[in-house]
């Protein structure tokens, strides 16, 4: 099966201390850690087991600049077997449905039985796998949680409220977007790291994917940040007090007014 | 002179930083406050690769230079990793490990080295005695030729992972009546009769390394044991000492980093008289020493790691120069940072606390601050 995983580089949540710029339009990115986002470490590693079943091999794709060939390289040395960076000035400042169709003129070139992304960006809208799926008129299925490989099929859970699970079969090929926890993605030793240190990672700009910059471009962007702001604090949380028995008793009316206890 | 790593390099390290945060930190305390040693990090270790970083890929290492090495000793630190769980892996992976990868036969690595590069076994090294710490030619352990086999017989003390070591590479003398000369190494394996550990010591940090005795009461081991050849024992013992001075010591480089990082996070945090107690100079210079101490250890500690790259065989001004600067200027930079964090900085739940314990094994542990000096003037 040739699989396809769309990734992200982000900023890293665990490593930064996230700050809104002066303009208030953006968040500081001057001193800000990057990583690959995690999510799409759940789709790569998905994708390997799979690979590894069934055989077929899994390329990795970034739509970002030069910056983003790190994390290329690390979804390869976890098991990815070739890089593929989409980079053009005229990318810059795309909006999701912009990346979406940049995305899509990759598929189109490639030859994949199945595409995947993480459920969603540390610093996105979780809009560019559904949007994808749309334009390549692909099924689609979102925050998959178990894959099993059929002839032409697979059988795919989904998380849905409450903690329940719906299964499904969806025809090849297909865009499914991979929700954490489906399997433990691996870590990326020296040996992997080394084994894809000088592999090479094809570049396509706009030309090579025959679409047209302005039309996916920051000018193009039909979704545009208005306001970015840190939220006001709330009410704080309300402290029970009194004996055990009083704050037991406080803690059960409370449950049953907001409908936690029936 | 090339002072850059390379994109592999930094690549690895931040997975480290990331593993170990993820897989590791969480449970340091726990650990530490139990003074339990844990195996299930130890064995994570072993899974990622780190065990084995610099051996060959044919005994399930990955061939990592040594630069690479000492960094992930240090990334460990950084992560947050304790220095109990740094000092084990380092005895483990370079006195005993390295030291079999070094001078064993071929048959004697493949029966040991895949096993303690994966974890399944742990490693321990015995050197110091209760009478032969700095002074190590004074060792009274003996190792007495009898048939096809030796028999040991004497104490080891202060073995790091002493009481759940699977393999032990011994010093003995198989010549009493000389001084270095008669000093040789073997292997001896956890559960040969007359082997025995004692119980952990008690310490004041790098708590979760198990540290113990060993007991060798008529221990009869076959010849093929020896490592190297009869006499060959303190030259073996002098290789691992610049091991024991550049990657073990670089857990208490990346440890400093913790400090900065942890610091200057809470400094910017943590407001008095109005302002964030970072604003305050007293506070700043705090942060500075912190900073100054990390930068220049982590030359010294890469300096020996660039010079056994470059194939220089023994390089024992660098090692004394970098485990004296680690051992004896830690302790400003180590309380400064407790000091930062205020009354938490004496919590536990901090970890301030505790790397001003581990550090003060820098001074002490493989070679005395004072036995650096005297390296170091002789060199002079």
């Amino acid at each position: 099966m040739e699989i396809l995983v769309c990734v992200k580089r982000v900023p890293d949540t665990a490593e930064n201390e996230i700050e809104i710029n002066s303009e208030g339009n953006d968040i500081e990115r001057d001193d800000l850690v990057y990583s690959v986002n995690e999510w799409d470490n759940y789709a790569v590693e998905e994708a390997i087991q799979i690979v590894d079943k069934v055989g077929g091999s899994v390329t990795v794709v970034t739509v970002g600049d030069e910056e983003s060939e790190e994390v290329l390289r690390r979804e390869m040395a976890m098991g990815a077997q070739n890089g593929l960076l989409l980079t053009d000035d005229g990318f810059e400042g795309a909006d999701g449905k912009g990346t979406a169709s940049i995305l899509a003129a990759a598929v189109k070139k490639g030859n994949y039985d199945l595409i995947l992304t993480g459920a969603q960006a540390d610093d996105g809208a979780a809009e560019v796998g559904g949007m994808l799926a749309a334009m390549l008129d692909y099924p689609y299925a979102s925050l998959v949680n178990t894959i099993e490989t059929q002839d032409g099929k697979l059988k795919v859970g989904r998380e849905v409220e409450g903690g329940n699970q719906d299964m499904y079969e969806i025809e090849l090929p297909c865009v499914l977007s991979i929700q954490t926890g489906i399997n433990e993605p691996r870590y990326v030793g020296i040996r992997g790291i080394r084994k894809v240190a000088s592999v090479e990672i094809p570049e396509y700009g706009a030309s090579d994917l025959g679409i047209d910059a302005s039309s996916v471009g920051g000018d193009a962007a039909k979704v545009k940040r208005m306001d970015y702001f840190m939220p006001e604090m709330g009410e704080g949380a309300e402290m029970l007090e009194g004996s055990t028995e009083e704050i037991i008793e406080k803690l059960i009316e409370y449950l049953k007014a907001k409908g936690g206890l029936k | 002179m090339d002072f850059a790593f390379t994109k592999e390099q930094l690549m690895f390290k931040k997975e480290i930083i990331r593993f170990a945060k993820k897989e590791i930190v969480p449970r340091v305390q726990e650990y530490d406050l139990n003074e339990a040693f844990d195996f299930e990090s130890f064995r994570k270790l072993g899974d990622f690769g780190i065990l084995g970083l610099h051996f060959p890929e044919t005994y399930g290492g990955s061939g990592a230079d040594v630069v690479t090495t000492v960094m992930a000793g240090e990334a460990l630190g950084e992560a947050g990793v304790d220095g109990g769980l740094t000092l084990a892996y380092g005895a483990h992976s370079f006195l005993c490990a390295d030291t079999i990868l070094r001078h064993a036969t071929e048959e004697q690595r493949q029966r040991y080295l895949p096993k303690l590069i994966s974890g399944e076994w742990i490693g321990c090294m015995g050197l110091t005695e209760p009478d032969a710490g700095s002074d190590v030619a004074s060792m009274k352990t003996t190792a007495e030729k009898k048939g096809d086999k030796y028999v040991l017989n004497g104490s080891k003390i202060f073995i790091t992972n002493g009481p759940i070591a699977d393999v032990a590479v011994v010093y003995a003398k198989t010549d009493p009546s000389q001084k270095h000369a008669g000093i040789s190494a073997f292997i001896v394996e956890k559960g040969t009769k007359g082997f025995a550990a004692g119980a952990p010591l008690i310490k004041m940090g790098v708590r979760t390394s198990q540290t113990s005795e060993l007991f060798f009461n008529n221990c009869e081991i076959p010849e093929e044991n020896l490592l190297g050849k009869e006499g060959e024992g303190f030259n073996m013992s002098l290789q691992t000492v610049e091991w024991d001075r550049s990657a073990l010591l670089a857990p208490f480089v990346g440890a400093a980093k913790y400090m900065l990082n942890s610091c200057a996070d809470y400094a910017r945090k943590r407001e008095q008289f109005g302002r964030p107690i970072g604003k305050f100079q007293a506070v700043k210079h705090k942060l500075a020493n912190i900073r100054i101490f990390a930068e220049a250890s982590q030359s010294l500690a890469y300096k020996i790691a660039w010079c056994k790259d470059q194939g220089r065989p023994l390089n024992h001004l660098e090692a004394a120069v970098a485990k004296l600067f680690v051992g004896d200027w830690s302790i400003g930079p180590a309380n400064d940072a407790m000091v930062v964090f205020g009354g938490y900085g004496f919590c536990h739940e901090y970890n301030m606390e505790r790397i001003f314990r581990d550090s003060r094994l820098a001074p002490i542990g493989g070679g005395t601050s004072d036995i650096q000096k005297m390296i170091i003037s002789k060199i002079i």
